[in-house]
């Protein structure tokens, strides 16, 4: 991990150990539940989620590249830290992909200040060292450019539709990319929200610290305005709804259970198009390796046979399956619903 | 095809293997490709590990098949459907081929075969015996068609050379075995990229997408210096060559470019695309998963060799990629194009008997020309 200053944390919280900060600074996390002079950073922290959630840049403490006064510095990070402590107590994941992308959004304005600070080699340094480390885009610098191998440019614009993002409309030479400070960080904007939403998921949900519990409260109401649409009907079995569900909270579903609800969605009918949006909320998305694995499924590439959905029987061995009345006298969730004489 | 012709072919092929094993070319790492093979009227077989080149001669003689296939990409369970091989990396191929270069030439040596009646001719839109229109089409590519698919690979070359830094080393040229070449790139930066940054980068090499504004033409705030200079390195370089043709013909057309507007423009880069354009057949490069003819293998659609080029500009395939054997062979042959194979002339001939050394006789059952007597 990168060695950080008081400053760069602030602008990054991302990048801190969340544990390991909060004990360098002498604190627990009980306190701030109890602490009458902590507690406002609860407050600071659910209001951080609420600009998230409202879709704008929470605006911070931080000055231009510095903390207006010291003492706003420890609370610009602490809110950060509780606010995801505070997300993950309401485990509410339509929350935590808005703030993970509004904090990302808010990053990406440091770092582009950073990148292109000419008086301040090592403010440079940092932002190009956040992203190799993270990205594993190896950015040189050359003149007033940031140059990138043609490789690592790909991978990441491929997921840009603007004509002007495609590689003949680049600069190109001697195999890297050519760019401008603004251009490196709009190109690593989608792995940036990933990367905090990530964070997040894997943190460790603490127990109910008593004080927290308003703000929770508060939260998984907030979160019921979010509840995105389904593509959920009646006709569905219950394995196939729970499948849904999980992904739908941005939980991990095995590969057994998306081979069940692709296999199952493609049969009836449904394209690949149709499904692919399904898996976006899975903790390890990767859009190319999704088509690619539907389209196999779906028997448009490769070896050409669609795959069709496995038996009740099997997916009851995968734990997959959780059968109700409807599911009696059937062999197969295709069959589900079909009146049977 | 009839069953003395296929084993015929089958023999001819076996000769090939036998005596000519050190003409293939086992990739590196052959433990992680994926191999596959077909025999003569069956389907194919895929999905194939094999260990080393012993293991490749042994499946070669026990099979005897028409066409040999090996995958660009590296895996780490070959022998497992797609879905479980587990991807590693591919390298880099390119596929350039006469048929896509809409040459003149080749309406000259295109025949074709009526699906209802076997009627060879020369009439590509419907069978002069029984008009049916399912036809299928045979071409006896010529000099002209294998010297603009040079050019082709030169221009590819330069490109890969110059803008992405690959060093001509990691490149290697191999004739098709039938109608143009196989480009491969080894250890470069695009190993492991996938299938989506593939199409971007083919979209790169063909010149195609690229908006006014890369080439200096801007829809408002117009600015002649934005426009690119002669020596300039890439794409713009090459746009200011064909567009300007000489550096001091640069202003005045730059006063034209401006007063015809955005939208001629766009005209112009199009016009670009298709002259300067590397014309590279994307669909090959962008599948990470394809299996291709194994260099050095043969290719049944003729008879000859895919062949490694160690001198493309004289390279010549029907010379270099020719090596089957001059033993003499009887064959009916319809072929209304004539044909040279090894510096020898053949035919036409109007469904006649001849006499011919197999190489050609091979040659024009592969194209379905003849058959044995
Ligand atoms: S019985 Fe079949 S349809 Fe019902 S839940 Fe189990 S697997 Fe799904
Ligand atoms: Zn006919
Ligand atoms: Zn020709």
């Amino acid at each position: 991990m990168l060695a950080l200053g008081q400053d760069e944390i602030a602008k990054y919280p991302f990048l801190a150990d969340a544990g390991q900060y909060l004990k360098d600074q002498g604190f627990s996390l009980e306190q701030f539940g109890t602490d009458p002079d902590l507690k406002d950073l609860i407050k600071k922290a659910y209001q951080r989620i609420l600009v998230a959630a409202d879709g704008k840049i929470y605006k911070s403490d931080l000055d231009g590249d510095h903390v207006s006064k010291e003492a706003a510095l420890p609370r610009e990070v602490f809110s950060f830290l509780l606010a995801i402590v505070l997300l993950k107590l309401s485990g509410m994941h339509t929350l935590i992909k808005r703030f993970a992308l509004a904090e990302a959004r808010r990053a990406e304005k440091y770092l582009e200040k950073d990148l292109a600070n000419i008086s301040d080699e090592s403010k440079n340094q940092l932002a190009i060292r956040v992203i190799d480390d993270l990205f594993s885009v190896q950015v040189e610098k050359s003149d007033g450019y940031f140059v990138i191998p043609v490789s690592d440019y790909l991978k990441h614009s491929i997921n840009f539709h603007e004509r002007e993002w495609k590689l003949i409309n680049r600069h190109v030479e001697n195999g890297q990319v050519f760019l401008s400070p603004h251009e490196t960080v709009r190109l690593i904007r989608k792995e940036l929200g990933t990367y905090i939403n990530s964070k997040i998921i894997n943190a460790k949900t603490p127990t109910m610290i008593p004080g927290f519990e308003d703000s929770v409260n508060k939260l998984v109401l907030l979160s019921k305005k979010f509840v995105t649409y389904t593509v959920t009907t009646g006709e569905y079995p219950p394995c196939i709804k729970h499948a849904i569900e999980i992904l739908e909270k941005g939980e991990n579903l095995p590969h057994s259970g998306r081979f069940m609800l692709a296999s199952f969605l493609l049969s009836k009918g449904q394209t690949v198009q149709q499904v692919a949006p399904l898996f976006k909320n899975a903790p390890d998305y990767n859009e190319r390796v999704t088509l690619y694995q539907l389209n196999h499924l779906a028997g448009t590439s490769g070896s050409g046979t669609q795959y069709s959905c496995p038996s009740c029987e099997k997916l009851k061995t995968q734990s997959l399956c959780f059968a109700t009345s409807e599911c009696d006298n059937i062999i197969n969730p295709l069959q589900f619903g079909r009146k049977k004489k | 095809m009839q069953e003395a012709d296929i084993l015929f072919l089958e023999d001819s092929f076996k000769k090939y293997y036998f005596n000519h094993f050190d003409q293939i070319k086992v990739p590196e790492r052959t433990s992680e490709r994926e191999f596959g093979y077909q025999k003569f009227n069956s389907g194919m077989t895929r999905h194939i590990s094999l260990k080393d080149d012993k293991e490749l001669h042994l499946l070669l003689m026990q099979n005897i098949p028409s066409d040999v296939y090996c995958s660009n990409a590296c895996y780490t369970f070959p022998n497992l459907p797609m879905n479980e091989k587990d991807w590693k990396e591919a390298d880099l191929i390119f596929d350039i081929d006469a048929k896509d270069l809409n040459l003149s030439c080749r309406e000259n040596h295109t025949v074709s075969i009526c699906n209802d009646c076997n009627e060879v001719s020369k009439n590509l839109t419907q069978c002069s015996k029984c008009n049916s229109t399912k036809l299928e089409k045979k071409s006896l590519p010529c000099k002209n068609c294998i010297d603009a698919s040079k050019i082709e690979v030169e221009k590819l070359s330069e490109v890969l050379i110059n803008d992405l830094a690959i060093t001509r080393e990691n490149i290697q040229v191999y004739f098709s075995g039938n109608e143009g070449f196989h480009v491969y790139v080894y250890n470069s930066q695009f190993q492991e990229i996938g299938s989506r940054e593939r199409s971007e980068l083919t979209d790169y090499i063909s010149l195609r997408g690229a908006i006014p504004e890369t080439f200096g033409m801007k829809k408002f705030k117009q600015d002649r210096a934005s426009f690119p200079d002669f020596n300039e390195n890439g794409w713009r370089g090459r746009f200011s060559k064909y567009v300007f043709g000489s550096k001091s013909k640069r202003s005045k057309i730059i006063t034209e470019l401006l007063a015809n507007g955005y939208s001629s423009f766009q005209k112009t880069l199009d016009n670009a695309s298709e002259n300067i354009g590397v014309k590279i057949d994307p669909n090959v490069t962008i599948d990470i998963h394809r299996i291709f003819r194994l260099p050095g293998s043969i290719n049944s659609k003729s008879g000859l060799t895919k062949t490694h080029c160690d001198d493309l500009t004289n390279f010549d395939p029907y010379v270099e990629a020719s090596f089957l054997s001059d033993d003499t062979v009887e064959v009916f042959a319809n072929s209304p194009i004539e044909f040279k194979l090894k510096n020898k002339k053949f035919g036409p001939y109007l469904n006649e008997k001849v006499t011919v050394p197999t190489f050609a006789a091979v040659y024009m059952i592969c194209k379905k020309l003849a058959r044995i007597a």
